[in-house]
């Protein structure tokens, strides 16, 4: 029984934004299921297979932004087949045929056609902001129908997606009417880009806050965009190989001065060291930097441009900082939250001395009191220095660590780096999301459960021993949401231990594990609120066929998740549904 | 893993995988297939045998004219473009001032006499003037030998994987391994290319290439079709390079306008032993001036400024440990 009339509860409900939160409340009774759901306007779908866009509609009627994700985590390291799915065309046909009022849509990992963008413009008068995130499947005349036909477009962003670049006239398609862009990113992009276009753009945009240019855009254009957008907090700059000229450089240090609001800078895939320097009189001011992609500039210059940057609280670097690099971010950037350090070779040649170590990474840890997430990926690791840093950072959300060689002890003392993790997860009571990594056993995992109470996020790679590793987790971890597994030896006991686990998960991914045909057939029959994939690459169909009576055959790559609609139609052949 | 051995109690199945999964380290380093089936190598097929056997070979210090025994040679032949290839034989112990030198005539080159770095790496023990000879180069062992030149090239090779435009590293690459996004990977790599790749187009437009060089801060890029001889070439890269060496790497960043001291700088380089040195399409890297210009400019992907102690393996052992930079002129 409610005590305020409706309207005033959903007046209520506004306030509370957090997905997590706003399912909490529609649990609460029958009523306020209902104010809850109608007065929706947010709705997050971690896996587009969960559900079919009707229900969604059904149950959210006043949708206003929609955020899906598609393929699994693994599918950015070329382990899900590229046809494999995600497809968002059916979501914007069923919101456009159901006249949703969808002002936002976010998308990460699915498949985009040009088709769908073109119906998504046409199809929602509203609509103000497109986020595609390592999306695939369309071309810049997509893009140029979002340009063209959204009159209140605000946020156009595209984060690492793979776009065919038709090299058109795409950013000639906003209309003159169009001065609401507050964000545009396109440094995904491969081919030429319509400088006057752009510039043109950029200039009747008042509200600009975030620009991110494409590698094709030159040091004049940027010089020019940066003169007539200083209001400007979040510039991506573009590709500069060759050393300005006097003039260039004075030209673009002014047009720099002038951005007093910047905060966020990033690209700088190619980069002639005096182009970086020209940022030096905004540097004491930045609080995001991503230097991940500029290949070309050596440690000692990076290290020199770090050094002004004491507001610092995200960064993204390679790891031809070294070191070194790293402790001198350590002494100076002690508002540091979130660190990545890339790998800047690729091919893992060993002597490489300008990749990061065990040293580096305590040195941070010691250094930056208010660092929560971390991906670091780096040639060795200790036991010691991991203990070390859970001693210093007790308070990461997101610890990640990528030790190039698989199965790598500790170089000192060639033991398993089961302690150093256990110190990790015991330690970091918050901890939501852990990548392990190194030569590790059972132990590992043992720890992980008994310690990880807060984990959502689990992703392992060449460890463990037995399936006694997997169920620990499994049955320690209370608030797994996400566990992805590769090339461990955990089997069919530990995939079937406790089905009903995977009822609080929103997947498992094991590749190259232990699992058979038979176990996973077996789940599948228990799970019936299950879609239980398996994915064999196409030359294995004819094995698959041939030997569907063997339930003894390995499976290549399992991927389950729960979902409330059943299996799904649009699976390619090389994906079975059990 | 067979069907029974599956059976058998989970102990044994764990180290069992475990051994193939410790046996399968090792055979990934060396590109063999035989890993997860999600795994790829780039060098599949090729039997742990072999591979020793064919790396024992490409290290073997043979007398014998040049050109007298490599057949995997003729591969290598044809990069070099369109010069001619005359069987004359060469005395690599030999070479002349002007054979040094850029000439207009092209050079003969005879198969087998590639002096690369990595033909050197072995040797230590065998090396001595006399029996100095170039051993076949085998374009298949290219990723083995590629692991030894990756472990010797002078530290402060920073950028991504000069590999990019040949055959992949030795290391076999699992799949998906190490974690890094396509379009991360894609990205860094065509950031490398784009500096090695005409406009498609031989001969038309520009031809950059990276120049390095020990013990400065970033790389700097040089258009080889914006000179027409070495000494062009040299006499620019001096002038890039004069800061390092004068010792004002970057204190302001920017690049010295003016050469404050341009004899002082010849003496530094003379008395430092900078050498030339390049990266070829092979990927293996030799000492600038053997070929005439414009093979050179056929076959050159990359440049470094070496220090001259560095370059000993590069072959100008006998005669002149180092050159100068200005006596390529």
């Amino acid at each position: 029984m409610n005590y305020f009339p409706d309207e005033v509860i959903e007046h209520i409900f506004d306030f509370i934004s957090s997905h997590k939160d706003r399912n909490s409340i529609s649990l609460v009774s029958k009523s306020w299921h209902k104010i809850e759901r109608c007065s929706r306007k947010r709705v997050f779908i971690g896996n587009c297979y969960a559900i079919n866009p009707e229900r969604l509609i059904q149950r959210f009627p006043s949708l206003r932004s929609l955020t899906l994700k598609g393929k699994p985590h693994f599918a950015d390291f070329n382990l899900v087949p590229h046809e494999w799915g995600g497809f968002v065309h059916p979501w914007i046909v069923a919101l456009a045929k159901a006249r949703v009022g969808l002002e936002e849509l976010r998308l990460k990992r699915m498949v985009v056609s040009d088709e769908s963008l073109e119906l998504l413009s046409r199809s929602f008068s509203s609509f103000k902001s497109l986020v595609l995130v390592s999306c695939e499947g369309f071309t810049t005349d997509g893009l140029a129908s979002v340009a063209a036909n959204c009159r209140h477009l605000r946020e156009l962003d595209l984060q690492e997606n793979e776009i065919d670049d038709h090299r058109g006239q795409w950013l000639n398609c906003f209309p003159e009417s169009s001065t609401a862009l507050t964000s545009l990113n396109f440094s995904c992009l491969k081919g030429e880009t319509n400088l006057a276009a752009l510039e043109r753009l950029v200039a009747r945009s008042p509200n600009l806050e975030s620009l991110k240019v494409n590698r094709a855009v030159p040091l004049d254009a940027l010089t020019r965009l940066m003169s007539c957008a200083p209001q400007l907090v979040d510039l991506g700059v573009g590709s500069y190989e060759n050393e300005p000229d006097q003039e260039s450089f004075m030209k673009l240090m002014a047009a720099i001065k002038k951005c007093t609001e910047l905060r966020s800078l990033s690209g700088f895939s190619e980069v002639a060291p005096l182009c970086l320097t020209a940022f030096y009189p905004i540097c004491q001011n930045l609080t995001s930097l991503n230097l991940s992609y500029a290949a070309e500039i050596q440690g000692n210059h990076l290290i020199r441009f770090i050094q002004f940057c004491k507001r610092l609280q995200r960064l993204w670097i390679l790891d031809s900082i070294g070191d070194k690099g790293l402790e001198v971010v350590a002494s100076t950037c002690k508002e540091l939250q979130e660190l990545r350090v890339f790998p800047s070779d690729l091919h893992d040649e060993e002597d490489n001395d300008t990749a990061v170590t065990e040293i580096g990474l305590v040195a941070i840890s010691a250094g930056c009191p208010k660092l929560h997430s971390i991906l670091y990926f780096c040639k060795q690791m200790t036991n010691a220095a991991l203990i070390t840093v859970a001693k210093n950072c007790p308070n990461f959300i997101r610890f990640r660590l990528c030790i190039l060689e698989p199965n790598k002890p500790d170089h000192t003392t060639s033991q398993s780096l089961d302690e150093g993790f256990g110190a990790i997860v015991q330690a970091c009571k918050g901890l939501r999301r852990l990548s392990v990594s190194g030569l590790l056993t059972d132990k590992v995992f043992l720890y992980i459960g008994m310690y990880a109470e807060q984990l959502e996020m689990l992703s392992i790679a060449f460890a463990g021993d037995t399936d006694k590793g997997m169920l620990y987790v499994l049955n320690g971890c209370k608030k797994m949401r996400k566990l992805e597994i590769r090339d461990s030896p955990f089997g069919n006991a530990a995939l079937l231990a406790d089905v009903d686990k995977y009822r609080t998960m929103r997947s498992l991914w094991m590749s190259s594990c232990e699992v058979t045909l038979g176990g996973c057939k077996r789940l599948a029959r228990n799970a019936p609120w299950l879609n239980v994939e398996i994915i064999n690459e196409n030359e294995n169909n004819d094995v698959m066929e041939r030997n569907e009576e063997d339930e003894r055959e390995k499976v290549d790559r399992l991927y389950l998740y729960r979902t409330v609609v059943g299996a799904r139609k649009d699976a390619p052949p090389c994906v079975t549904i059990l | 893993m067979s069907p029974e051995e599956e059976l058998q109690s989970n102990g044994s199945v764990a180290s069992s995988t475990r051994n193939i999964v410790g046996v399968l380290k090792e055979h990934n380093y060396l590109g063999l297939s035989d890993c997860s089936s999600v795994g790829s190598s780039n060098l599949s097929g090729l039997a742990d045998d072999d591979k020793a056997t064919i790396s024992l070979k490409a290290t073997e210090l043979t007398l014998g004219l040049p050109g007298s025994q490599s057949p995997a040679r003729d591969t290598e032949l044809n990069l070099l473009g369109p010069a001619k290839l005359d069987e004359k034989p060469f005395f690599p112990l030999l070479p002349s001032k002007d054979e040094m030198c850029s000439s207009s005539s092209h050079k003969n080159i005879a198969s087998g006499n590639k002096r690369g770095f990595s033909d050197t790496m072995d040797k230590v023990p065998l090396y001595t003037e006399k029996n100095w000879m170039f051993p076949e180069a085998v374009v298949a062992t290219q990723s083995v030998i590629k692991k030894e030149v990756a472990q010797n090239l002078p530290k402060g090779k920073l950028s991504t994987t000069n590999n990019s435009s040949s055959p992949p590293a030795a290391k076999a690459q699992i799949v998906g391994w190490p974690p890094v996004r396509s379009y991360r990977k894609n990205t860094l790599a065509t950031t490398c290319k784009n500096s090695d790749e005409v406009d498609g187009k031989p001969g038309s437009g520009p031809l950059f290439v990276k120049v390095s060089m020990d013990g400065a801060p970033y790389l700097r890029k040089v258009d080889l079709r914006s000179y027409t001889n070495y000494g062009e070439l040299s006499a620019a890269l001096e002038k890039m390079f004069t800061t390092f060496t004068l010792g004002q790497c970057g204190t302001s960043g920017a690049t010295g306008k003016d050469v404050r001291n341009e004899t002082k700088l010849k003496d530094l380089l003379n008395g430092k032993d900078y050498v030339l040195t390049y990266e070829d399409k092979d990927g293996d890297w030799m000492l600038v001036g053997d070929f005439s210009w414009e093979i050179f400019i056929g076959v050159c992907k990359k440049l470094k400024i070496m220090k001259g102690c560095d370059a000993i393996g590069l072959g100008m052992f006998c005669f002149l440990l180092v050159m100068p930079l200005k006596s390529l002129v």
